[in-house]
C-alpha cells in the first residue's frame, strides 16, 4: 500500500497490514519531527507534496526493492501539511521471510523515498522564521 | 504556450503554483530551465540545481517538451 494523506499515521494498522504467515520478519520505520536541527530550535514542520509523481516514484521504489529482496508485503505512507513535534511524518513497513532482508528492504525504501520521492519539509523555527529544506543535490540516479 | 507547475521553494519564489512560457514543441528542459531564469528572475538563485519533472519522471537537460507534456519544476526534495 502505497498513501499520501493528511491525516495521521496509524503505523499499527499499517505494521498489521504486511504481517502474513509467509514472513518471519516485519520491519517498520518511523520518520519523526525532530525538535534541535544543527543547534536550532523546531517548532513545526510543513509538508508538501506532488501527488501524482509521488505515488509514481513510491510505485518505482517498491517495484526496485522487490528485484533486490524477497519481500511478501510494503506498506509506505507519507504525511502531508503541518505537523507538530514529535508526529510521525513518514512510515515505511515491510515483511520478508528472514530479518536480514526486511531490514535490508526497509533502509533502501527509507533512504530511497528522501532522494527522489518529490515532497518537501518546511521548517518553522522557534523564532518565528520559517525556511524551505532543500538539500544540496544533483538529479536524483535512477533507481 | 507550456504550463509548468512550481512546488516549494520555487513556488514561493515566483509566487505562483502555475506558470505558463511561450513554446514551440521540441523545445528542450534546459531551454525551459533558461526561459524561466528569464521571465522569472527571482528563481536565479535556485536555477543551478532546479530539478524539472516530465510526466511523472525526472528529465535531463536534453529531453525535448511538447505543450501537451505534464511539467514540474522544483528544488531538490527533502521528504522523510
Amino acid at each position: 500500500m502505497i498513501l499520501l494523506t493528511q491525516d495521521a499515521i496509524d503505523y499499527h494498522a499499517l505494521t498489521e497490514s504486511v504481517r502474513s504467515p509467509n514472513s518471519g520478519a516485519v520491519v517498520l520505520f518511523l520518520g519523526t519531527v525532530r525538535e534541535m536541527t544543527g543547534g536550532r530550535r523546531t517548532v513545526a514542520l510543513d509538508y508538501e507534496g506532488y501527488p501524482e509523481m509521488a505515488q509514481a516514484k513510491l510505485a518505482e521504489l517498491e517495484t526496485a526493492a522487490r528485484e533486490r529482496w524477497p519481500i511478501d508485503r510494503v506498506g509506505i505512507v507519507h504525511r502531508l501539511g503541518h505537523l507538530e513535534l514529535g508526529e510521525i511524518s513518514v512510515a515505511v513497513a515491510v515483511s520478508c521471510p528472514h530479518r536480514q532482508q526486511a531490514f535490508e528492504a526497509g533502509k533502501f525504501l527509507i533512504d530511497e523515498l528522501k532522494v527522489s520521492v518529490p515532497i518537501w519539509k518546511k521548517e518553522n523555527w522557534d523564532d518565528g522564521s520559517t525556511e524551505w529544506v532543500h538539500p544540496s543535490g544533483e538529479l536524483p540516479p535512477p533507481v | 504556450m507550456l504550463t509548468v507547475k512550481l512546488f516549494a521553494k520555487a513556488r514561493d519564489l515566483v509566487g505562483s503554483p502555475i506558470i505558463q512560457i511561450p513554446w514551440s514543441d521540441g523545445d528542450t528542459v534546459g531551454r525551459l530551465k533558461l526561459a524561466l531564469s528569464e521571465r522569472h528572475p527571482s528563481l536565479l538563485p535556485l536555477v543551478p540545481r532546479l530539478l524539472v519533472a516530465v510526466n511523472n519522471d525526472y528529465a535531463p537537460d536534453s529531453l525535448k517538451v511538447r505543450t501537451s507534456d505534464e511539467v514540474a519544476c522544483f528544488p531538490p526534495v527533502s521528504g522523510g
